[in-house]
């Protein structure tokens, strides 16, 4: 190389004034019905997305039957009273809408993303599958076969893995968030026509349901659509369920599920963190953010480019509408998961102990009100956004006020939060890994205990 | 929809696209480098993609990590990737930033060599080797994305070898690699630009001579050897590989014609016919009415040179053998062949195809990574603007005669996924070998 450009030593980007942005408006109108109707106009493209959101997520599932709410949800595109599961999935793919149904821990949603176009079909389809499912027998019996095999699946994939057993030993045992969010082996084979009937009479109602559309569409459009697809389902909203989130320990330990041989630990370090809905989300964001939440954050930058212990280390708040899990996760060559997880509790101290520099704090702070307008780009992504607005009870500012919020944060409100909200001595160690390589070297840590487990999370003596 | 494009070339080769859009304050910047395996030197299998991590090492004027810092700190996202034919880097920025990308990215294709250390080498080379045990060795099936390649593409030809590489060629790395590696393939003739966004098209286009203006062209770079291959494989080519699994899995690989090619588009159908969403084929028949498998999907590799390949990916239902899962999806495959598509089927996965490529034009990355891809490949960004209407040409007959010339015995290539201890005795410890059916 001889002639290089003309470039300054080090650019740094100079502030300009950003071009002004705002989150697509939005406008909220109640049905006849109960139902809520969330309409953003988005003409950029000649697209629409619609989310509908229902209150039966997993929190619902009955003990001892978990796994229902997924499979209610996923059955509500394996047929209707008019088309079996093949004609459904072939008459919504024709109009060239893609369309997947599921539940997560607060909701069971339908979204669904087609051409303008064929809007008006593919919302009479949506009716029919939210108003008229069959629920047929042998269709139940298949998804809960798929569903264990990827039970089965999961012993052998240790990020998974990794995850599934994280929760299960952090929540007290009987807490539906120690349990698999799709139901374990016993709870699914329990599961048969007559509960999913019953979940879906108890659950799905009008007045517990919001539909969001996002897209190249009017409200009185929308409202004419969602009047027509669903006008005629009733029900008033339920009560909330609520799950149990006191943690399974009050001391540390360290759980090491075997698995002879493996090249790498996945390792998993954390404790129960704190709601969506915290009046403290913001300074807990822009801490996570230093800790373990950007490629130059303060594990990912230890662990990845000082050490080379792995390909990358994160932290992170699950957000629920109740505590979800704080969770620091990598995966590591074996010989080094000690050292590897000393670094972790190394940066938690850290943080913990004094403020972040201006430097870091305005890095996290930058990123986050400069990446704001591309999370956005997609009908699919502002509708899940405005889903996430409904479902958390966020104000209907909540967007707007966002890049406020988060620039307003001090170095003061990053170390209080580090404090308040990480709490090294309630940390639940995880590792999936070899114990022959990882066993004496963990216990030499003086972590806690380290307890042996199998892949199915059961004690091994 | 009809998406803007403007071309140019600086005077030393390097090919811009422009694509405004000013409906949001965001700017997306994309690079493309003609450069992947496929052109690694025999003993460095890897070494694209681990000098791609080397790009994010610094250059003469940015410091280690400091890339992905000022990018972050600008409000951006950023990210590489490499595929055997290309190596891509990218930013999405608020459009204000836009002079950040570019410099950013002229420092590093003009003077990456004065920021490269030993020491860095080492700890990316050791990084890249945490990356294969995540994504390959510590990962039920993950070496499939090494051994298909092997089983499909003769020994000598540049798509054969496996794009994360070997333990020992990543070993054997050193910097006078990366300083060959660079000279001879990142030059702004061997590059395209992409910008994709909310941007004024003069002002870009100073930036963009100001910034790579002064880089010089590279020289000759070393061609690839004839890429071309016989339209089918000649045999049913097969490897079982025992692994770490639960379930057995089939990934049945057909050569088809080369990505971008007139005739890659009815192929293309028919691999979404065959595997893409709810409504498809495979899903229809062997996960809801035959009940053996659990999971079934279909996808091409979109390689541009010589050929291409299609993959049909079926994961057995609990019980299911190895033995009976590639029975039966082999019989669905005779049954296309012999039966043919309908046009009910073309009409699905037509739509289909039109809403995903309309829905992933919103995204400012998303267009200009598109633009770059058709650049590099076929010299014609405008390309992107015909995709749709390519699709919507298809007609059920040039899928069926695609279906008879390449999904018959003689060009499938089974690779199979059993448990180690349902594998065949003589088969343990010899995952390597292909055997002949």
């Amino acid at each position: 190389m001889t002639a290089v450009p003309a470039v300054e030593r080090a650019p740094r980007p100079v502030p300009a004034p950003p071009r002004e942005y705002h989150f697509p408006r939005f406008e909220r109108r109640t049905l006849a019905n109960g139902m809520q109707l969330v309409v953003a106009r988005v003409p950029k493209l000649p697209l629409a997305t619609v989310v509908v959101l229902i209150d039966a997520g997993a929190v619902c599932d009955a003990d001892g039957a978990e796994g229902t709410a997924q499979l209610t949800a996923k059955m509500l595109l394996e047929g209707t009273d008019s088309y079996d599961g093949a004609e459904l999935a072939e008459r919504f793919e024709r109009l060239g809408a893609s369309i997947e149904a599921s539940a997560d821990w607060d909701a069971a949603a339908i979204t669904m993303t087609t051409l303008v176009e064929r809007l008006p079909d593919a919302f009479d389809l949506l009716g029919d599958v939210l108003l008229t499912p069959a629920f047929r027998e042998r269709e139940l019996e298949r998804l809960k076969a798929e569903r264990l095999a990827e039970l089965l699946q999961l012993r052998a994939e240790p990020r998974g893995l990794a995850d599934e057993l994280f929760a299960k030993f952090l929540y007290i045992p009987g807490s539906r968030y120690a349990r698999s969010e799709g139901g374990d082996e016993a709870s699914v084979e329990r599961i048969d026509r007559q509960s999913v009937v019953e979940f879906y009479q108890r659950r799905y109602l009008a007045g517990g349901t919001t539909v969001v559309v996002a897209g190249d569409v009017t409200i009185d459009r929308a409202e004419g659509l969602v009047d027509r697809a669903f006008g005629k389902w009733e029900g008033r909203a339920r009560e909330r369920v609520l799950a149990d989130t006191r943690p399974a320990r009050r001391d540390r330990a360290v759980h090491l599920v075997v698995k002879p041989d493996a090249p790498q630990s996945e390792l998993r370090i954390g404790h129960v963190g704190i709601p969506r809905n915290h009046p403290d989300f913001f300074p807990v964001n822009v801490m996570n953010a230093l800790l373990g939440g950007l490629f130059n954050s303060r594990i990912n930058l230890n662990l990845r480019e000082a050490h080379a212990y792995t390909y990358g280390a994160f932290s992170g708040f699950e957000w629920r509408r109740q505590a979800g899990p704080f969770v620091i996760h990598t995966a590591v060559k074996s010989d080094i998961t000690d050292a590897a997880a000393r670094e972790a509790l190394f940066e938690v101290d850290r943080i913990r102990a004094e403020a972040v520099t201006p430097d870091e704090l305005s890095l996290a702070t930058n990123y986050l009100t400069g990446v704001f307008p591309i999370r956005f780009e997609t009908t699919t992504a502002i509708a899940a956004a405005l889903a996430v607005l409904s479902l958390h009870e966020l104000p209907e500012d909540y967007y707007d006020r966002y890049r406020d919020n988060v620039a307003a944060i001090t170095r003061e409100s990053v170390f209080a939060a580090a404090q308040r909200y990480l709490d090294p001595a309630a940390f639940q160690m995880v590792v999936v890994g070899d114990p022959n390589t990882v066993r004496a070297p963990l216990e030499a840590m003086q972590f806690g205990p380290v307890l042996l487990y199998d892949v199915q999370g059961k004690p091994l003596a | 929809m009809r998406i803007p494009i403007e071309t140019f070339r600086l005077q030393n080769g390097l090919f811009v696209s422009l694509s405004e859009d000013h409906t949001a304050p965001i700017v997306a910047v994309n690079l493309w480098y003609h450069v992947g395996s496929a052109n690694e030197p025999t003993g460095r299998t890897g070494f694209a993609h681990l000098f791609e991590h080397m790009l994010f090492q610094g250059s003469a004027d940015v410091q280690a990590n400091e890339h992905f810092e000022l990018v972050q700190r600008a409000g951006g996202t950023l990210n590489g990737s490499t595929w055997l034919e290309r190596t891509n880097y990218f930013e999405t920025l608020p459009s204000k930033q836009l002079e950040l990308a570019l410099r950013l990215e002229a420092n590093r294709m003009g003077a990456l060599l004065p920021a490269m250390t030993q020491q860095k080498l080492d700890t990316q080379r050791d990084v890249v080797k945490n990356e294969r045990r995540w994504s390959m060795d510590n990962q039920p099936y993950g070496s499939w994305l090494e051994k298909l390649p092997a089983l499909c593409f003769p020994a000598e030809h540049p798509f054969h070898h496996s794009l994360m590489g070997s333990m020992e060629d990543l070993t054997a790395a050193g910097l006078d690699d990366v300083a060959q590696f660079f000279a001879t393939f990142y030059t702004p003739d061997n590059a395209v630009l992409s910008i994709a966004g909310d941007f004024d098209r003069t002002e870009a286009l100073r930036l963009v001579e100001r910034h790579f203006g002064p880089i010089p062209r590279g020289g000759r770079k070393p061609p690839l050897p004839d890429m071309s291959l016989p339209p089918v494989f000649g045999q049913w080519k097969r490897e079982v590989v025992p692994d770490d699994v639960m379930l057995p899995r089939l990934f049945l690989a057909f050569r088809s014609p080369a990505f971008g090619t007139d005739a890659y588009y009815p192929a293309s159908v028919c691999g979404a016919i065959l595997g893409l969403r709810n409504g498809s084929r495979l899903k229809r028949r062997l996960v809801r009415e035959r009940e053996v498998a659990a999971e079934t999907t279909a996808f091409t590799f979109d390689l541009a040179k010589g050929s291409d390949l299609l993959v049909v990916d079926v994961t057995a239902r609990p019980g299911v053998p190895a033995e009976q899962l590639e029975q039966e999806v082999a019989l669905e495959i005779d049954a296309l062949v012999r039966d043919g598509v309908t046009d009910a089927e073309v009409e699905r996965a037509v739509a289909l195809i039109q809403t995903m490529f309309v829905s992933s034009m919103q995204e400012a990355g998303e267009r200009a990574d598109k633009l770059s891809l058709f650049a590099t490949y076929f010299g014609d960004p405008n390309r992107l603007n015909e995709e749709v209407d390519r699709y919507r040409a298809v007609t059920t007959a040039q899928v069926n005669d695609f279906v008879v010339e390449r999904l018959g015995e003689n060009n499938r290539a089974s690779l199979v996924y059993v448990a180690r201890e349902d594998a065949p005795g003589e088969l343990v410890g010899s995952g390597a070998e292909a055997e002949e059916r």
